[in-house]
């Protein structure tokens, strides 16, 4: 979805990096083959961008300034959270959750072309301050979290997923507002989605918590 | 044989010794995968020096580098069954890297197995975002 983006901004000093975290790459390469992206896409089968980002959902998306400083931290990138309204049976949006989405889009990609054109002037870049106050940090359930998913994922290439089981079933209980640990830990259905009862129970059991909170961005659909 | 997963890679470990939640490595191998030096003031990594004696983690030469970890407060996770270990960064670091607002530092493989880091993109502007397949 970034390719025209890229297109449009890649001779202004613009890069973009796209991260799947999938343990397995064959489950990302039909979809990447499909974008053909020629900005840089890369494969993270142990979950470690989230870790070092304390990032709990996809997709999601940090700006990066010429300098590698963070001038908008981690936060939804540019979607809306369609979960919650999605009929369970035919998983049906309704069109004006989808049309809220897709304005979402376009307020996010139009924010992207300013900061490019713009830089630190940008109104969509923060300050340091601001940065920090929108900053989520790790505790040390999170960061054991993911360390036992790191060892799950290499027992899973080691052909032991008996061993991995308890480590994976660690990770979920130290950090169980990550749905990356959790969605890639379940069993997946034919379409390689994990989403059948037990991800709609979940998503049930958010209450009135969003599955994606909204960006905070001016003109962003609440 | 022993299997240490470390920040810096994943690793066979000759010599190592588990058991009773120790994992015990020749000075040589944990500096290998962890950095970290046997010097006589102590384990050290740069400028930072741990006192042995503190946590009783170097005996007979040999350094328990799951103790060590402990000492420090980070995580460790094994699979004893399978001799697999895994040394981790604890939320301090990683406190202190977010908190510093350089964008933490990764590498990983395209689908053609080459790697990138994003420091590699310096001097440009990154948009940097995750997805998934499933």
């Amino acid at each position: 979805m970034w390719q025209a983006l890229f297109d449009e901004l890649k001779d202004q000093n613009f890069s973009i990096i796209t991260v799947a975290m999938d343990a397995d790459a064959e489950a990302a390469r039909p979809f990447i083959e499909a974008a053909a992206p020629d900005y840089i896409s890369l494969i993270d089968r142990d979950h470690r961008v989230a870790g070092l980002y304390n990032m709990v959902n996809v997709p999601q998306a940090v700006w990066i300034d010429e300098s590698g400083q963070i001038v908008r931290p981690p936060e939804v990138a540019g979607t809306y959270d369609t979960v919650r309204s999605r009929d369970k049976v035919t998983r049906e949006v309704p069109a004006e959750v989808q049309a809220r989405r897709d304005e979402a889009r376009i307020v996010y990609q139009d924010a992207i072309r300013d900061w490019v054109k713009h830089g630190a002037e940008s109104k969509h870049v923060f300050s340091p301050a601001e940065v920090k106050a929108r900053l989520t940090i790790p505790d040390d359930h999170v960061a054991t979290a993911h360390a036992n998913f790191r060892l799950g994922q290499f027992l899973m290439r080691q052909g032991k997923p008996d061993a991995a089981e308890p480590l994976f079933t660690e990770a979920r209980r130290l950090h169980p507002e990550s749905w990356t640990i959790w969605r890639e830990t379940e069993e997946k259905n034919e379409a390689g989605l994990a989403a059948g009862p037990t991800f709609w129970a979940r998503i049930d059991a958010l209450g009135e918590k969003k599955f994606y909170d909204a960006v905070d961005m001016a003109g962003m659909p609440g | 044989m022993i299997w240490l997963l470390t920040d810096s890679g994943e690793r066979q470990m000759p010599g190592a010794v588990a058991g009773d939640g120790g994992l015990w490595l020749s000075p040589e191998n944990m500096t290998v995968a962890t950095g970290w030096e046997l010097k006589p003031e102590g384990l050290c990594l740069g400028d930072i020096c741990v006192p042995a004696a503190a946590g009783g983690f170097v005996r007979d030469g040999k350094i328990d580098a799951a103790a060590f970890w402990r000492h420090m407060g980070w995580p460790v996770v094994s699979s004893d069954d399978d001799g697999a270990w895994l040394l981790g960064e604890g939320a301090e670091t990683r406190r202190a890297s977010l908190e510093s607002l350089t964008a933490p530092d990764f590498t990983l493989p395209d689908l053609e197995g080459v790697q990138h880091a994003l420091s590699g993109q310096r001097g440009k502007k990154v948009f940097l975002a995750t997805w998934a397949s499933w």
